[in-house]
């Protein structure tokens, strides 16, 4: 268990610097004035040039600037932006209600998905079966700013259920329908995979021998079958709360979210470059532990699965 | 002289011996397919959608510069069907003229995929060795950059304007999406590989002196490229979908590309007021990767001896 947990941190190092180079030397090596437009409509003084240039290695080769970047980010810091925010406290600013905003679209997909793969398991070839493949399938093809606008419009404008924007105040009620939004794609996946987990076990050894023995069916689906199916279920929402965690650009923008999604949309665009930077490194070192986290989780529900 | 009747009894016989022969798996696939419901609506909308692509100047009189501003916004009536948008052009012509360029992105996209990932995967998975364990963990890093954030970066760093040709505005969108979209079929690819490389054939091209040019191209290729196509076609309506999140996001295609992104992007500041705007666009474009993910997944259906 040791040993695999640290050959699996000792993988992710170059994960991590492969990564972080790439979204670095996009950012900043690529044609274009890093000061154009920066300083409104006169060109930057040359000062403020010179000053600029020091403070991020801009005349290093691209290698040596990196180095220096990632020696810095090892030491925990994580830079100053061109207006002198500190990118540690933006980032730890905007997390708490991205991290919220997962919660609630993993609750989604826990509710609903395994709900629908449940009951659409249960009786194959139904009518609800057929309903949850067709309505899986729907929700799959519509992309997620299709579904987010729609249901702004309705939900929000239209019968004002919930409030279309969420803007600075990130309460749990303000963020069901981004939330909701956000999980639609993934819970029509988990609906999907807990139906064919839970039709496949059902026909498994174990669950004829639970019958055998005389055992009442809530117990033989409650506690036999249940369990064993819902073990590929609980690791893929696993991964995907891991994905969630690194912001969604487009659910964010549309609701307004102050999340990292819009954070970092919003220095993609402006070509903050350490902002990006940063967050990105943020979120692949999260993406990277919770997948990690996950495996660990598959090996104690299912011992057939060993890390020895 | 030689009256030329005898040939005919012969040729009545041969059907009946037709029946009983064996059927390569293709044909057998061809023979399910035919036969899904799924299939023939996947196909035909599929059919649709090119036919609109190709020759958009069949389903409208009008052309996408064919605006009047005094009509602006105005709703759905026998005269527009889809009603008019911001600029008074006709959004139903839009939408048919949109088909080409959100099309054009997810196939092409889909063929640089297929050529990146596929050539890695094959050579990572037939080969072995040091080299799997560099192409795999190149794979590990792309694979770690979000496909939308990284688009993003990659188009924010590339800005395009409304001089730019529209295929060079295309051509970008679809190298952001392979780029960073290639370790997925890379993966499938290599795991396909894995199997069919240690096969007898194989290994019989092998003891024949067989190169591993010829191997490859001759024994493996052919054996292991069915999943792979089949996720390709899949991922298509994904890439249709990255495509209009990126344009509706503003980073995509630009302005002189009529596309559904674009439209449903204009649509967002008026969606209040004109929602017709909003909807018409979305529906295609969901119709349209519903088409490709069906399309997909009965050919998988129909391919996968498991399931029979």
């Amino acid at each position: 268990m040791g040993r695999y947990v640290t050959r699996r941190l000792l993988q992710m190092i170059p994960v991590v610097i492969g990564t972080t180079f790439i979204i670095y030397a996009l950012v900043w090596a690529l044609p274009g004035d890093p000061f154009a437009g920066r300083c409104g409509a006169r060109p930057c003084p040359p000062a403020y040039v010179q000053a600029m240039t020091d403070k991020y290695n801009l005349d290093d080769p691209l290698p040596i600037a990196y180095v220096k970047y990632l020696g810095s980010l090892l030491q925990g810091d994580f830079g100053e932006t061109f207006q002198g925010l500190s990118v540690g406290e933006e980032l730890l600013r905007a997390y708490p209600t991205t991290v919220k905003l997962a919660l609630v679209a993993i609750a989604f997909e826990i509710l609903i998905g395994i709900g629908a793969g449940i009951l659409a398991g249960l009786r194959r070839g139904s009518f609800i079966d057929n309903l949850v493949l067709v309505s899986t399938l729907v929700v799959v093809s519509i992309p997620v700013f299709v579904i987010g606008s729609v249901l702004q419009l309705f939900l929000g404008m239209r019968w004002g259920i919930f409030p279309a924007t969420v803007g600075g105040d990130a309460s749990l009620y303000n963020l069901i329908l981004p939330g909701f939004v956000l999980a639609s794609l993934s819970l029509a996946y988990v609906a999907r995979l807990t139906r064919t987990s839970l039709a496949e076990n059902r026909r498994a050894d174990y669950v004829r021998t639970a019958i055998a023995k005389g055992l009442p069916q809530r117990r033989v689906i409650g506690i036999h079958t249940m369990r064993n199916s819902l073990i590929p279920v609980i690791t893929f929402i696993g991964a995907d709360f891991g994905a969630l965690l690194g912001g969604a650009i487009v659910t964010e923008g549309i609701f307004n979210v102050p999340g990292v999604g819009n954070l970092i949309f919003r220095s993609i665009t402006t070509r903050d470059g350490v902002m990006v930077t940063g967050a990105v490194t943020v979120l692949v070192l999260v993406f990277l532990l919770v997948n990690l986290l996950v495996d660990l989780i598959y090996g104690w529900l299912d011992p057939r699965i060993s890390h020895g | 002289m030689a009256d030329p009747t005898p040939p005919v009894v012969l040729e009545v016989e041969a059907p009946a011996a037709t029946e009983t022969t064996v059927r390569t798996l293709g044909r057998d696939a061809w023979h399910d397919l035919v036969r899904k419901p799924t299939f023939i609506i996947s196909a035909v909308l599929f059919l649709f959608f090119v036919t609109i692509a190709v020759v958009p100047s069949l389903f409208t009189s009008l052309t996408p510069t064919d605006c009047d501003l005094a009509l602006s916004r105005q709703g759905p009536s026998s005269a527009a069907w889809f009603g008019y948008d911001n600029n008074g052009c006709d959004v139903y012509t839009h939408t048919i003229y949109g088909a080409r360029a959100s099309i054009m992105v997810g196939v092409l996209t889909a063929l640089g995929v297929l050529i990146l990932g596929g050539v890695a995967g094959t050579v990572a998975g037939f080969y072995g060795k040091a080299t799997d364990t560099l192409v795999s963990r190149l794979g590990d890093i792309f694979f770690g950059i979000p496909l939308l954030l990284g688009a993003l970066i990659v188009l924010v760093s590339f800005p395009g304007n409304a001089e730019t040709p529209e295929l060079v505005t295309i051509s970008k969108v679809v190298l952001a999406l392979a780029v960073l979209g290639w370790p997925q079929i890379m993966r499938i690819t290599r795991s396909s590989v894995l199997q069919v490389r240690s096969a007898d054939y194989v290994q019989a091209a092998r003891a024949l002196g067989a190169g591993g040019a010829r191997m490859i191209l001759k024994h493996v290729v052919p054996n292991s490229i069915a999943p792979v196509i089949v996720v390709a076609t899949i991922a298509i309506g994904g890439y249709i979908a990255a495509e209009a999140t990126l344009s509706f996001l503003g980073v995509g295609l630009q302005p002189p590309v009529v596309s559904w992104g674009l439209a449903i992007s204009r649509a967002q500041d008026y969606v209040r007021t004109s929602p017709h705007m909003l909807l018409f666009p979305a529906s295609a474009l969901s119709l349209c990767v519903l088409a490709f993910i069906m399309l997909g997944d009965a050919i998988r259906d129909a391919l996968d001896p498991k399931l029979r």
